[in-house]
């Protein structure tokens, strides 16, 4: 018994923290998000980047106030704990690339890291697709890093450069209060679909602020966990993933998510069940959603992150994770633009080429980006 | 005593190069040096697990970690 406590001791924090944000990321949805997507980061930068018109695909559109939360909480966090730290210059270019395939990727499996864990304690097994998927394209990413694979240094820089990704968070909070109170006819939301539904603002940022927070705190990052432990045999992140899930599910279940009529959203029925068929926002296209987060997967861990973790740090001033994210909102673009992401009937007319584009990319990034000594 | 400069990158370049170092110098005390909060805990959480002992000093902005070989 006091072995197993012994154990968990050095854990303690990020299993409590990964559980807090899974039962935050389920009862999201009971408080108005889509189904199984209670947070998801590359939906949710999709969605913004529909409302800000640089994608036409009405169904995806709203400026979603979780990913200011994560953005603000973590620099509000990091401040506090004499954290912050201005940064930037290591290979911005290529990272907003891996930021661009990695989005492609995600949408082609229609999901993140993130929501994957969602999907999987939603009972969605099309998510066990993803996850072999994306360890499999974790797995070519740590064979890179043990051959000495980096991005180079990143330099101390100015503050002004660290605080012009939450500046552009503020501008996104200002767009969503006025979207809510006043209706804004620059800002596009959609009336129908995923983008149309949503929880309460003030519900949306709160939940924001303190998964920032939490993830700041712990390092949480939903990639480095399978990476750490085929890197250096870590399970300390891997733990708080696997928290992730469980809270997520027993949250499902305790809150009636997988009766009939237990989920009731905009008028809508959303019922959970295990299984491929009828899921929510998803796809059972085995091969793509497998090849969508190898694509992912590849891309978040040359670039060191998940794309929740770059939020964290670029609100903790690195500049990097700053143009990583832009990458992720032109990917976004592209995606819906050029008919490359998936939707609830498959994948897209264009993903099959886009997904080998991506492979082509972070390979060759993979291989010549080599630092000897 | 071998000195590694980790100052700059980001996670987990600078537990790879540690680990590295580590297995190429087992008998050797190591200094690493980093700016970054996240480098020095996962740094320590390495070195630790391998049965080193870890002390850590603050040097302006920056942090220097010594890796003390087990039986050292």
């Amino acid at each position: 018994m006091n072995s197993i406590l012994e154990y968990f001791k050095p854990k303690k924090w990020v299993i409590l923290g990964g559980l807090a944000f899974g039962v935050l990321g389920a009862l999201l949805v009971n408080w108005g998000n889509p189904g199984n997507m209670g947070t998801c980061v590359a939906c949710f930068v999709r969605d913004i980047t529909g409302a800000l018109g640089l994608h036409q695909a009405g169904v995806v559109q709203y400026i979603r106030p979780e990913i200011i939360g994560f953005g603000l909480g973590a620099l509000i966090t990091a401040l506090a704990f004499r954290e912050w730290r201005p940064r930037g210059g290591s290979s911005p270019l290529i990272r907003f690339f891996l930021g661009a395939f990695a989005m492609i990727g995600t949408l082609v499996f229609l999901g993140c890291p993130v929501r994957l864990l969602l999907r999987l304690g939603g009972g969605d097994l099309n998510a066990v697709t993803g996850l072999a998927g994306l360890v499999f394209g974790i797995a070519v990413g740590v064979f890179f890093l043990k051959r000495g694979f980096s991005l180079g240094r990143a330099g101390k820089t100015h503050p002004l450069v660290g605080l012009i990704m939450p500046m552009i968070l503020v501008g996104l909070l200002i767009f969503a209060i006025f979207e809510t109170t006043k209706g804004l006819d620059i800002i596009k939301t959609s009336e129908s679909g995923p983008g149309a539904m949503f929880a309460p603002l003030a519900v949306s940022i709160v939940v924001g602020l303190a998964v920032g927070f939490i993830f700041q705190r712990t390092r949480l990052c939903t990639v480095g966990a399978f990476r750490d432990v085929m890197l250096v045999r870590s399970t300390y992140l891997l733990s708080g993933i696997i928290a992730i899930v469980i809270g997520v599910l027993v949250t499902n279940y305790i809150v009636g998510n997988f009766a009939d009529g237990g989920l009731v959203v905009n008028g809508r029925d959303i019922v959970y069940n295990w299984g491929f068929e009828n899921q929510p926002v998803a796809h059972n296209d085995h091969l793509w959603n497998f090849l969508g987060m190898s694509l992912a997967g590849l891309a978040f861990i040359l670039a060191g992150a998940c794309p929740l973790r770059n939020f964290i740090l670029s609100g903790e001033g690195d500049a990097d994770a700053g143009v990583f994210i832009l990458g992720l909102i032109a990917g976004a673009a592209f995606s819906h633009n050029f008919l490359l992401a998936s939707s609830p009937n498959g994948i897209g007319t264009n993903t099959v080429i886009a997904v080998f584009l991506g492979l082509a990319f972070c390979l060759t990034v993979g291989f010549l980006m080599r630092q000897k000594a | 005593m071998i000195e590694v400069d980790v100052r700059g990158f980001s996670c987990p370049i600078p537990v790879v190069k540690i680990q590295k170092a580590i297995e190429e110098n087992p008998n050797e005390v190591l200094i690493v040096v980093t700016e970054a909060g996240v480098t020095r805990e996962n740094v320590s959480r390495l070195a630790k697990s391998k049965g080193y002992t870890v002390k850590i000093e603050e040097a302006g902005d920056d942090f220097h970690i010594q890796l003390t070989p087990p039986g050292k």
